[in-house]
């Protein structure tokens, strides 16, 4: 017990790493992805809007389409020898930003395209603008959509952010890690697994309560 | 007075509508009948401004003008066949939602909208959410929603085509009752019987004798 109580704090500030890089990434992302996904989802013949979606296209098949640790060190190790240099901390928060909100794009964009034309129309003959229309009609469904599938890559989140370890940050797995190979101990992997755990069940209690918050209508 | 002139309409090639002239009077029910397919509710998109024409002019008292301006005047209310109800909003909110982002208050909005569910038998129903209504329930709901917004002109895609047949004659009842406050109506229904019901005029598809 009091071993546990030595190499807490080190796994703690490694926990910490998890948490900033977890919701950084969420909160630049999450609306990242919503507007991208405005972007797929247009079904204008526009040459400019065409353009703009084919690029969003292979974005996304880019970004879903690779590991996101080949990103991760194609961004820290890659791109310094064409003179694109980032710190740790921006590499992890642009890659991660970056793959998250191709998921998160596809994601709403499944989500409008789940919400029935009526609701499109309605709005048209009700004279809404088309900021109202998203704002109090379509956005509001399209969350109740999607919020399974966002809680999903928000659990994945908490679990990619591990592999910050590769570009040299010292988050909870390598925190854990140093201490086992230094103790030869199975403890402090145990306690970080326990640590994981612990987030993901509260981010699961969390995608629930919401969950229920909309589930008022059908 | 509502009126079309030479309308066209094509899609992929094929045309829906030929030349199809079209004249709404005021504080009338027109019916426009006709067989599936013989393009009745394009006529009543394009009419609402969801499809545009190919070509003809749309006029208003004798000014030309487009579906969408009349929509920006708030002349034109539209009941679809499925509603189009917003699920995520009572009753009440369905109808006060796009009057209060037009500018008015809330306050006016609910009076407005109190009188309009008591007119249409809904007060039991404000405070529902659209999933829990019956068929004609969500329909009157729909029209409520329309005349919220103080149209001169309502526009109804097959009215009775998404309820009990039972309820064909409470509809009827009801949109003769608009006529008598003096609506102009139009109203699309592959319903003969219904037609003849409510229509001072019919108009059928896809020749356009009217009757």
């Amino acid at each position: 017990m009091n071993y546990v109580f030595q190499i807490l704090p080190a796994l703690m500030s490694g926990a910490w790493t998890t948490i900033w890089v977890f919701a950084l990434t969420l909160v630049i992302s999450i609306p990242l992805g919503i507007v991208l996904s405005l972007g797929l989802s247009t079904s204008s013949k526009n040459v400019i809007t065409l353009v703009i979606r084919w690029l969003l296209n292979i974005y996304t098949w880019v970004f879903r389409g690779t590991p996101l640790l080949l990103q991760l060190i194609f961004v820290f190790y890659g791109l310094p020898t064409i003179g694109v240099v980032f710190d740790r901390q921006s590499a992890v928060i642009f890659t991660f930003v970056l793959n998250y909100a191709a998921y998160f794009a596809e994601i709403f964009r499944g989500g409008f395209a789940a919400v029935s034309r009526d609701q499109f129309e309605s709005a048209t003959v009700l004279n809404l603008t088309r900021w109202q229309t998203l704002r109090y009609i379509i956005i509001p469904q399209v969350v109740k959509i999607v919020l399974p599938s966002i809680g999903n890559e928000v659990i994945n989140l908490i679990k990619d952010s591990s592999l910050v370890y590769v570009i040299g940050l010292g988050d909870l797995l390598r925190a854990g890690n140093i201490a086992t190979a230094r103790d030869v101990t199975l403890v402090p992997l145990v306690l970080v697994g326990i640590i994981y755990l612990l987030m993901i069940f509260i981010l699961t209690v969390v995608q629930k309560q919401m969950e229920k918050k909309f589930a008022f209508y059908r | 007075m509502l009126e079309l002139k030479g309308i066209n309409k094509q899609f992929n090639g094929t045309a829906i509508l030929q030349n199809l002239d079209l004249t709404v009077a005021d504080g009338k029910t027109l019916a426009i009948v006709g067989p599936s397919g013989v393009g009745k509710t394009t006529l009543l998109r394009i009419i609402s401004g969801l499809e545009t024409a190919d070509a003809g002019t749309i006029s208003w008292d004798g000014t030309a003008t487009t579906p969408a301006a009349l929509r920006e005047k708030g002349v034109l209310g539209v009941v679809f066949q499925n509603f189009g109800l917003f699920p995520q909003y009572t009753v009440r909110r369905n109808i006060t939602l796009a009057p209060t982002l037009h500018g008015k208050s809330q306050a006016d909005a609910d009076k407005h909208a109190d009188e309009l569910l008591d007119r249409l038998s809904l007060t039991d129903q404000a405070d529902a959410f659209p999933f829990t209504l019956s068929g004609g329930q969500k329909q009157r709901v729909a029209i409520a929603r329309a005349l919220a917004l103080d149209p001169q002109v309502l526009l109804y895609d097959e009215p009775t085509s998404a309820l009990d047949p039972a309820l064909r004659d409470n509809v009827a009842a009801m949109l003769n009752q608009f006529r008598d406050g003096g609506m102009t109506q139009v109203v699309v229904t592959h319903d003969m019987d219904f037609a003849a019901k409510v229509a001072d005029t019919v108009f059928t598809m896809p020749n356009g004798k009217k009757g």
